[in-house]
């Protein structure tokens, strides 16, 4: 075996606490680098993956220091370097590329600009060559248009784009070692794999060593040669990605590829026909209305939803596709500006203060953010006492009884009333918010993305007491989320939602095949599967369509992205395609959707 | 409780020991405040008169423990009303709409009038009392609290635990108290030191011009202005009660910049 390019040896590195004391965040870790390898750090957070592979440009985050061990990085010791040195090999030797592209460059400098500069400061190239070797990474990462790309300012290209450019600025000098730090953790689905296809042929054509960190196992998988799986600051397992994939042998990895793999969709229990929620022609957005009443900029227009008691609705679609707001349009925090709401056929007026409290007490929901969801100035108890006073007019005593039923139910131990939510990790706060809605005792629940800011282990974990909790009390879930392995999971129908608009609602087993939208293949196509090489299956996309989908007046919105676009898509409305278990809204027929 | 570094201990100090002087000066003063003591004049540290004497020959020691309880009673009344006033309004605005636009266009009115003069023309027209004091220092301080409270509470009125409240069908009163209140307890009580110190500055330079607290009482800035004349014979008189503003405002300042800022997640 050839020597390693980059080694860390007993690495242990502290922080200095507020009260002064010591908190060991990474106790010793040890790992090597073969030249020309793609490592994946991989753990939850504050598993201290990030600490390491910064560790690796010689930096600790203020507030950190190395404390100990040794740090090696092409036969240069970095723990020891002066600062003189580290910034002589910061950049040069090892380059980084962050996790949030848009707060890295600088909106006031061109592109090109701040893409060469690290070359010009090491003073490897000149601007000329520099741009000319630039606008060849651009060509690599296949950015669309590299050679005006680098005159534009990093706010007309979309966030795909701008983590490729990132990626161009650290490759510019050639350096031996580049740390991708989460690098496709912000973005949408269908955007993530253009960028990691990018940064994989890239990687492997210049033959760049790399570390990667992220904590999305499905993605290692595509671009890792080895896997080193983290937990509280220590390697818990070191292996080849097959091995770690399929032969895990540390308990902890085994839970990581666990919550990975595709879930076994759960048994639905019986689903009433009656309808529960129904919504017609739901219109909502924001900036006032025009003269017509319509919203200045639309959000929604013309959802149709309807829920049956104990259904669950998975609502699916990418980042400002609408569907946290038709959650609030229903939770009666955003007043539509036309459409309906009924709730077991009687309609629901539009916003809260018109509610009745028995209306407010049946829909419930459930937010994103478990940090924010929950004041941190009133105890676990407290908070979920309150929907208990507030509907069922509780008294103190009883409240008490029903608050321990409760946190038993979401399987969190009674002691933890008296606790702030301060003192509770990110899964315990989740399942506080839960229980704090089902103190309501709702008919629907709205969860907003409820696993998407929690650890893969965690979520995994809160998902399963979804599909318990639906059992034991019947409930309806309109569950909304960006993850389509989620809502298979949990899923009796899938609403697919494209710039504000249905694409297409198909039940979960009719996911699987059939006659789809455009959209709906293009998501499906995108989730990547726990193995290697499927990155490689999976055919190129048009990249430069990725800008950003937004909801156009006449015609079909997709047909920007869409590979089965008629000239009819420009001027019409797509109709509906009606099939036994699905409804499409698309000009094309059923057979040519279905690629018969 | 979170221990205070050094600076705060200091500061927490002296805020102490100037509350102790303001409550039991008089009780600790070797002299009565208008005595006249000594034959001569603007003079020296000695056994006799620690702080010295001021122009009329009198304590200045027994002046200065007099003197402090003008300062910090006036300043802390005012500053109570300002704050309670503005945190009030403040969070009735927070919640937006016709209230937060009278409100605010309101207090603007007041914050573009300069505050010297509007405290000038005011004492001028009706004459320097303490509640006229108090009144015009609270009326100066009061858009300044009510802009901090507004802010703070409007930034938690943004998150996604009001959006809980509200979804639950919760009233505003309710929201404000229950919600948001107990989350901007902490910097609120920051701003009221912060602004403590602001009154106490105008206070004493008011005195300082005539208008303040009147002969034969005096407050630590009156004592200032009634002593200039010893600065040229670099008499103690016109020291000490100088060094007793700074060390009040700056042991605040100590005080609140240690406060656990940030509060608890």
């Amino acid at each position: 075996m050839t020597a390693p390019l980059a080694r860390i040896d007993h690495l242990r590195i502290t922080a200095t606490g507020e009260d002064g004391c010591e908190i060991v965040i990474v106790p010793d870790a040890t790992l090597s680098v073969a030249p020309g390898e793609v490592l994946a750090l991989i753990g939850e957070s504050g598993s201290g993956k990030t600490t390491i592979a910064l560790s690796l440009l010689g930096y600790a985050r203020p507030g950190c220091q190395i404390a100990g061990g040794t740090i090696e990085v092409a036969g240069q010791r970095l723990d020891t370097a002066s600062a003189e040195e580290l910034r002589s090999i910061r950049g040069r030797t090892v380059a980084y590329v962050a996790q949030s592209a848009a707060a890295a460059f600088n909106p006031s400098l061109t592109i090109m600009a701040q893409v060469i500069e690290p070359a010009l400061i090491h003073g490897t190239l000149d601007r000329a060559a520099a741009e000319t070797k630039a606008k060849d990474l651009f060509r690599r990462l296949a950015l669309p248009d590299p050679e005006g790309v680098g005159d534009r300012y990093p706010h007309q290209v979309s966030g795909g784009q701008l983590q490729r450019l990132m990626a161009a600025m650290a490759l510019i000098t050639d350096p031996k070692l580049v740390i991708f730090d989460e690098p496709t953790t912000a973005l949408d689905v269908t955007t993530q794999i253009e960028v990691l296809k990018a940064f994989k042929d890239a990687v492997r054509d210049l033959g760049t060593t790399a570390v990667y960190v992220t904590h999305d196992l499905s993605v290692v998988a595509q671009i890792a040669d080895r896997i080193a799986v983290l937990k509280g600051g220590e390697v818990q397992e070191l292996g080849t990605t097959e091995q770690i994939l399929f032969a895990p042998t540390h308990d902890y990895s085994r839970a990581l590829v666990a919550a990975a793999a595709p879930r076994t969709p759960a048994v639905a229990p019986a689903v009433e026909e009656k309808p529960l929620l129904d919504l017609w022609g739901v219109v909502a957005g924001y900036g006032g209305t025009n003269h017509d009443g319509s919203p200045r900029v639309k959000i929604l227009d013309g959802i149709d939803v309807s829920i049956r008691r104990g259904q669950v609705l998975g609502v699916i679609g990418e980042s400002g596709c609408g569907k946290s707001t038709l959650a609030r349009v229903v939770a009666g925090l955003h007043a539509p500006t036309a459409g309906r709401i009924l709730l077991d056929g009687t309609p629901l007026p539009p916003v809260v203060r018109r509610r009745s409290r028995d209306e407010l007490r049946r829909v419930q929901m459930v937010f994103q953010s478990a940090d924010t969801a929950l004041n941190p100035a009133v105890s676990v108890g407290a908070a979920i006492a309150r929907p208990l006073a507030f509907y069922h007019g509780m008294d103190r005593a009883s409240a008490r009884a029903e608050v321990a039923r409760l946190l038993d139910l979401v399987r969190l131990p009674a002691a933890l009333a008296d606790r702030l939510p301060g003192e509770l990790s990110g899964g315990q706060k989740q399942r506080v918010n839960l229980a704090r809605a089902l103190a309501a005792r709702p008919d629907l629940l709205l969860c907003d993305e409820v696993t998407s800011a929690l650890d893969p282990v965690v979520a995994e974990a809160v998902l399963d007491l979804l599909i318990e909790l639906r059992r034991e009390l019947g409930l309806a879930y309109m569950f909304i989320t960006h993850d389509l392995e989620i809502v298979r999971a949990i899923s009796d129908d899938v609403l697919v939602l494209y710039a504000g608009r249905v694409a297409e609602r198909v039940t979960r087993d009719g996911l699987r095949h059939g006659a789809h939208h455009p959209y709906t293949r293009l998501l499906t196509a995108s989730v990547p599967e726990l193995r290697p090489g499927w990155l490689e299956e999976t055919p190129a996309r048009d990249a430069a369509a990725a800008g950003g989908a937004r909801m156009r007046d006449m015609g079909c919105s997709f047909l920007p992205r869409c590979p089965k676009a008629v000239d009819a898509c420009a001027a019409e409305m797509p109709p509906m395609l009606i099939e036994d278990d699905r409804r499409i809204f698309c000009h094309r027929s059923v057979d040519t959707l279905a690629g018969r | 409780m979170s221990r205070l570094a050094i600076s705060g201990r200091i500061g927490l100090a002296l805020v102490v020991l100037w509350v102790i002087v303001a409550l039991a000066g008089p009780a600790l003063a070797p002299h009565g405040v208008g005595e006249v003591v000594d034959l001569d004049v603007f003079s020296g540290v000695s056994r006799a008169f620690p702080l010295g004497t001021d122009y009329l020959g009198r304590d200045m020691l027994s002046r200065v423990l007099y003197g402090a309880r003008y300062t910090v009673f006036i300043a802390f009344v005012a500053t109570a009303i300002a704050v309670v006033t503005g945190v009030l309004l403040g969070l009735a605005a927070a919640a937006g709409g016709w209230v937060d636009m009278l409100l605010s266009r309101l207090f603007d009115i007041v914050i573009a009038i300069p505050s010297l003069m509007f405290a000038l023309v005011v004492i001028a027209a009706t004459g320097a009392s303490i509640p006229v004091l108090i009144g015009t220092l609270a009326v100066i301080y009061t858009p300044g609290a009510f802009r901090t409270a507004r802010s703070l509470a409007m930034g938690v009125m943004a998150l996604d635990f009001v959006s809980a409240a509200r979804a639950r069908g919760e009233g505003l009163p309710y929201i404000v108290v229950r919600e948001v209140l107990p989350n901007v307890t902490g910097p609120l009580a920051a701003d009221f030191g912060l602004r403590f110190v602001f009154v106490v500055l105008l206070l004493s330079g008011l005195s300082f011009l005539g208008l303040g607290v009147q002969p034969p009482e005096a407050d630590l800035g009156a004592l200032v202005r009634e002593n200039i004349a010893g600065l040229g014979f670099g008499a103690p008189a016109v020291l000490f009660p100088a060094v007793a503003i700074a060390s009040l405002t700056i042991g605040m300042n100590l005080l609140i910049d240690s406060l656990p800022g940030r509060r608890r997640r």
